[in-house]
């Protein structure tokens, strides 16, 4: 039995962990993967104390910061359930179970799909959802990025310096984002901005060769060898059935953290907690360690 | 000692823990950046039918990702 077991690896978790190892909190973290959506993101330039800084080599610095303290952690596995009977919180994964006294919850959130034909059979065949994993491979080539957010121009900033052309397809009026962002594309003129714009199917033989998109001048088809899909990230917390969320997914929190179920609390991206952030992420997940502490210190189990 | 080759990116995390886990375990291999070097990228995607990175070639098994049980299996190491 632990007293804490933490589930994800991200900014939440790790900070969560760290603070909770602190305390002496006898803690077990259940992660996936080590780093989270930092891991993927590309140049992170809003992080206190760094100007600049890559998202792996952040993610890397919050695990070497883990790694020092005598943490119980277990990779590879997911979470299907949890489950709290009396005073003890089962999380059932697909290759075990596990039992503690509280629970943090920082699973973080997943890439949303497009849900086109075409999406299914060229992912990693010129679809991908990782502009950081695999955009150095589309060198001299056209891609498109689908999404308008913050990620989307993350990938596309990205992509200028590697491809040779990069349309942006966006389904509203116009780019959202940062204005910073959003100015260096729209000043780049490797950049083609499609706004209003549905993407319908995604064509090729053995890999991408166009993407059909539906615009307001009509259909369009975009010969490119590259598709990054950003269109936004949908919360892991399938595996909370008996929690209470808002209408998109997300875990709700009071300001101590405590979701609806008292002894489980939840924290970064996965919560309702306004703004998603890296810097807000790892914050909340100390939040979270440090009212576990009085929870676990105030009760008698 | 089996041949390992690994096609990464220097940007994808998924390609940076492959390369720790083969060094945590003494494994020798050689790293191409399939970014830079064109030749490469399309060995890369002819040995694997798709264009997602890593990609690990062990004496010939193809692995897609960082898979560490098929990594493994495919080096002869023991569970740890």
């Amino acid at each position: 039995m632990h007293d804490l077991i933490i589930i994800g690896a991200g900014p939440a978790g790790i900070t969560a962990s760290v603070y909770a190892a602190r305390k002496r909190i006898n803690t077990l973290v259940i992660t996936g993967n080590i780093g989270g959506q930092a891991a993927w993101s590309g140049d992170i330039e809003n992080y206190t104390g760094y100007q600049f800084i890559t998202g792996p080599d952040l993610a890397a610095k919050f695990a070497d910061h883990m790694r020092q303290y005598n943490i119980a952690l277990i990779e590879n596995e997911a979470v299907i359930t949890i489950k709290k009977s009396g005073d003890v919180i089962t999380v059932t994964t697909d290759k075990g179970s596990y039992d503690c006294r509280s629970l943090i919850i920082a699973s973080g959130k997943r890439t949303r799909d497009l849900n086109v034909p075409g999406e299914k059979e060229y992912k990693n065949k010129g679809l991908t959802y990782c502009a950081t994993c695999d955009g150095p491979l589309f060198s001299g080539k056209d891609v498109a990025v689908i999404g308008g957010g913050n990620s989307a121009l993350d990938a596309a900033l990205q992509l200028v310096n590697i491809a040779n052309k990069v349309y942006i397809v966006n389904n509203v009026s116009s780019l959202g984002g940062d204005a910073i962002m959003r100015e260096k594309l729209e000043a780049n003129p490797k950049v083609a901005i499609l706004n209003n714009s549905q993407v319908k199917a995604v064509l090729g033989d053995k890999f991408v060769k166009s993407i059909k998109v539906l615009t307001p001048e009509g259909e369009k088809e975009l010969p490119v060898q590259g598709v990054f899909v950003e269109i936004g990230l949908i919360p892991n917390s399938e595996f909370a059935a008996d929690i209470d969320k808002n209408k998109t997914g997300e875990i709700k929190v009071d300001s101590r953290n405590e979701t609806s179920v008292p002894g489980i609390f939840a924290a970064g991206d996965v919560t309702d907690v306004p703004e998603k952030q890296i810097i807000i992420a790892a914050g909340e997940g100390s939040k979270a360690a440090l009212n576990v502490f009085r929870y676990l210190s105030q009760h008698k189990f | 000692m089996a041949r390992v080759t690994v096609y990464s990116t220097p940007t994808c995390p998924w390609c940076i823990r492959v390369k720790q886990f083969l060094a945590e375990n003494n494994i020798s291999f050689e790293n191409y950046d399939v970014g830079s070097d064109q030749a490469k990228a399309e060995e890369m995607i002819r040995k694997s039918g798709q264009m997602g990175v890593p990609v690990i070639d062990i004496d010939g098994t193809i692995i897609v990702g960082f898979d560490k049980e098929k990594i493994k299996t495919a080096l002869g190491l023991k569970n740890a």
